[in-house]
């Protein structure tokens, strides 16, 4: 009995270094690359030269020069960065604005109105969440053309924040209709009893209560413009008319060899909406969870 | 008297009628407004492009006619696939590979880990950023992850080839270049793809385990089982249906990606993306079929190519249908991140 307390004792212990060794192993040391890759990224933004990727030898704001001067390499002058910027953002917030509008709309739609082919709508909405539409990009292709919106700069861009929308608004239309299904009747009851229509009902009285649903799908649609590549890449051959990405993109293979300082300070630049709504959507996140009324 | 009663019958009925007639047509204009967006744009954005890749993939359209679409309707590309081009083969080679090993992180090692974030680890704070760790690399924009990926595998200024030397790893073993050296190069791809798929599982496994009911553990903990015994006898079985989920789902969404591979190889090769993902050996399907359409510009061919995978997509999709039912396909969609 004495000794086998002392085994079972020795073996809590070698199952505590075991267990210690299996989240070290497999939640913990895989990160290491990442880690490093984000300080990196910080530190080689506001660092002209770094050891070992991660030691920085001295302060200094060169990398970030692309914010007032233009870039060069070799013969080749890159589109100055502002106009690249306002591209982006215009596409971001067309792609948010799109999404809001149809989905709050088709949202309301599916959760509060009986129509005909109701389960059929909502079923087609989930299998399109499952479908990769990145397959679809040759077809998309074609259609823009048809359209005659290729290759005409800001028009393209529209019609790429259009087809953005529409590929992102499943999903949205999703998230939305779970607000909308939250909100007891009643409320609507109340409104429609006072002698209000239904829209009327709609816009003051059921709106306002999924103001944060709309404001976490205006935040990850916005998202989702900001970090859109592949559509740009393909679509848009005018660098006038190019995005952050697609300008990063073309850049990381001249500058891999001279600059590396540049690429970070410009990706931390990208970066910031990112990281700042990041911040911001935990907070939105938080009030949905705590605040407003759950049905 | 009669008459009048009779009219006045009647009278009420018609009005019944328009009465019936405006809430149904108010009814039929609130449905409009609030349907038509939504349907407009699935319309324009979903089914227009299926619709055309499949009617495409019967044509021989390519930059000669793109412009008059003065098209022949053909049967040779579905040929081409299965008999013609050389380059199908390795193409299939090295999809199948890719699927299955990401696939393998995605739903066994994100189960791992899951069972290790949200049982081991007792310190919540710890927890939380260890998870939130994980979730970087799907919450950076892709060209950044391209961009941090380039820098760590660069065999003068990274840190892969220092780390790994550190580790003990012979110098000579170590590639010139990761993105180049073929076994190097698709095992960069596989982990590359896998820390971003690994997030998916963790988000769906970890709510599934913290709904674990606590008195099981409790009771299975008293009798002296080990975390081990735990982790395999009671977490697991509960989570049949999360691992299916989870399979199922990246096994359509890893046959389509090729969107972080161009990044990666396309940036880093300066550009041009369609040399150096065949030279390196990581074409996979979906992006041959892209660089088919917007390097050879065989809309046509690149269509067909496409075909397939939309035709296993809606395959899988109604399989899915089948084995979770509507219920269940719809709870995940609201933990999306």
């Amino acid at each position: 009995m004495a000794t086998g307390g002392r085994s079972s004792r020795s073996w809590r212990y070698v199952s505590k270094v075991l267990k210690v060794l299996v989240i070290l192993g497999v939640a913990v040391i895989p990160l290491i690359p990442i880690w490093s890759m984000v300080a990196w990224l910080a530190i080689q933004s506001f660092s002209k030269k770094v050891t070992l990727g991660l030691v920085p030898l001295g302060l200094s704001i060169e990398n970030w020069r692309f914010l007032w001067s233009p870039v060069r390499a070799g013969l080749k002058e890159y589109p100055n960065i502002w106009p690249v910027t306002i591209n982006t953002l215009l596409l971001a917030l067309g792609v948010s604005m799109l999404v809001v509008l149809v989905s709050t709309l088709g949202g309301y739609a599916i959760s509060r109105i009986d129509f005909k082919g109701r389960t059929l709508l909502m079923e087609f909405i989930i299998a399109l969440h499952a479908f990769p539409s990145i397959i679809l990009l040759i077809a998309l292709f074609i259609i823009l053309n048809k359209l005659g919106l290729y290759g005409k700069g800001i028009i393209t861009l529209i019609g790429i924040a259009i087809i953005k929308a529409g590929l992102e608004i499943p999903m949205s239309t999703w998230i939305i209709k779970g607000f909308f299904d939250s909100i007891p009747w009643d409320l609507e009851w109340a409104a429609l009893v006072d002698g209000c229509s239904r829209l009327k009902a709609w816009k003051s009285v059921i709106l306002p209560q999924v103001l944060p649903g709309i404001a976490a799908v205006a935040i990850f649609s916005f998202l989702a413009g900001w970090s859109e590549f592949l559509l740009v890449f393909t679509y848009v051959k005018d660098e006038t008319y190019y995005t952050l990405p697609v300008l990063l993109y073309h850049m990381i293979g001249e500058f891999k060899f001279i600059d590396w300082g540049l690429l970070a300070a410009m990706g931390l630049f990208y970066t910031i909406p990112t990281l700042l709504f990041f911040t911001l959507t935990q907070k939105v996140l938080l009030r949905i969870y705590v605040g407003g009324v759950k049905g | 008297m009669l008459a009048k009663d009779q009219y006045l019958a009647y009278l009420n009925k018609v009005l019944g009628v328009l009465k019936e007639v405006k809430t149904r047509f108010g009814r039929f204009i609130l449905l409009t407004v609030f349907l038509t967006p939504l349907l407009t744009m699935m319309a324009l954005a979903w089914i227009s492009p299926v619709v055309l890749t499949i009617y495409l993939s019967f044509t021989d359209l390519n930059i000669q006619n793109l412009l008059t679409f003065n098209v022949r309707l053909t049967l040779e590309n579905f040929g081409k696939i299965f008999k013609y081009d050389p380059f199908v083969p390795e193409v299939l080679r090295i999809t199948v590979m890719y699927v299955t090993s990401v696939l393998f992180i995605n739903a066994i090692y994100s189960l791992i880990l899951s069972i290790v974030l949200a049982y081991l680890i007792r310190n919540e704070f710890l927890s939380i950023f260890l998870r939130v760790s994980w979730l970087i690399p799907r919450i950076t924009p892709g060209i950044i992850y391209a961009l941090m990926w380039n820098w760590f595998i660069d065999p003068r200024s990274g840190l892969l080839n220092p780390l790994l030397q550190a580790l003990g790893v012979p110098a000579e073993w170590l590639p010139r270049s990761w993105l180049l050296q073929k076994p190097y190069s698709q095992l960069l791809m596989i982990i590359v793809n896998g820390y971003v798929g690994a997030s998916f599982g963790m988000i769906v496994y970890t709510a599934a385990i913290k709904s674990v009911p606590d008195d099981i553990i409790h009771a299975a903990k008293v009798d002296g089982a080990s975390d081990l015994q735990v982790a395999r006898h009671i977490i697991i079985p509960l989570l049949k249906w999360p691992i299916l989920f989870v399979t199922a789902w990246q096994t359509l969404s890893l046959m389509a990606s090729y969107e972080q591979i161009l990044m990666i190889w396309g940036s880093g090769g300066g550009g041009g993306y369609r040399g150096i993902t065949r030279a390196a050996g990581v074409t996979v399907w979906a992006l041959y079929s892209y660089t088919k359409a917007f390097d050879d510009f065989e809309y046509g061919y690149a269509s067909a190519l496409s075909l397939l995978l939309v035709i296993i997509g809606i395959a899988l999709i109604i399989l899915y249908f089948k084995i979770f039912g509507f219920r269940r396909l719809m709870e995940p969609s609201k933990v999306e991140v």
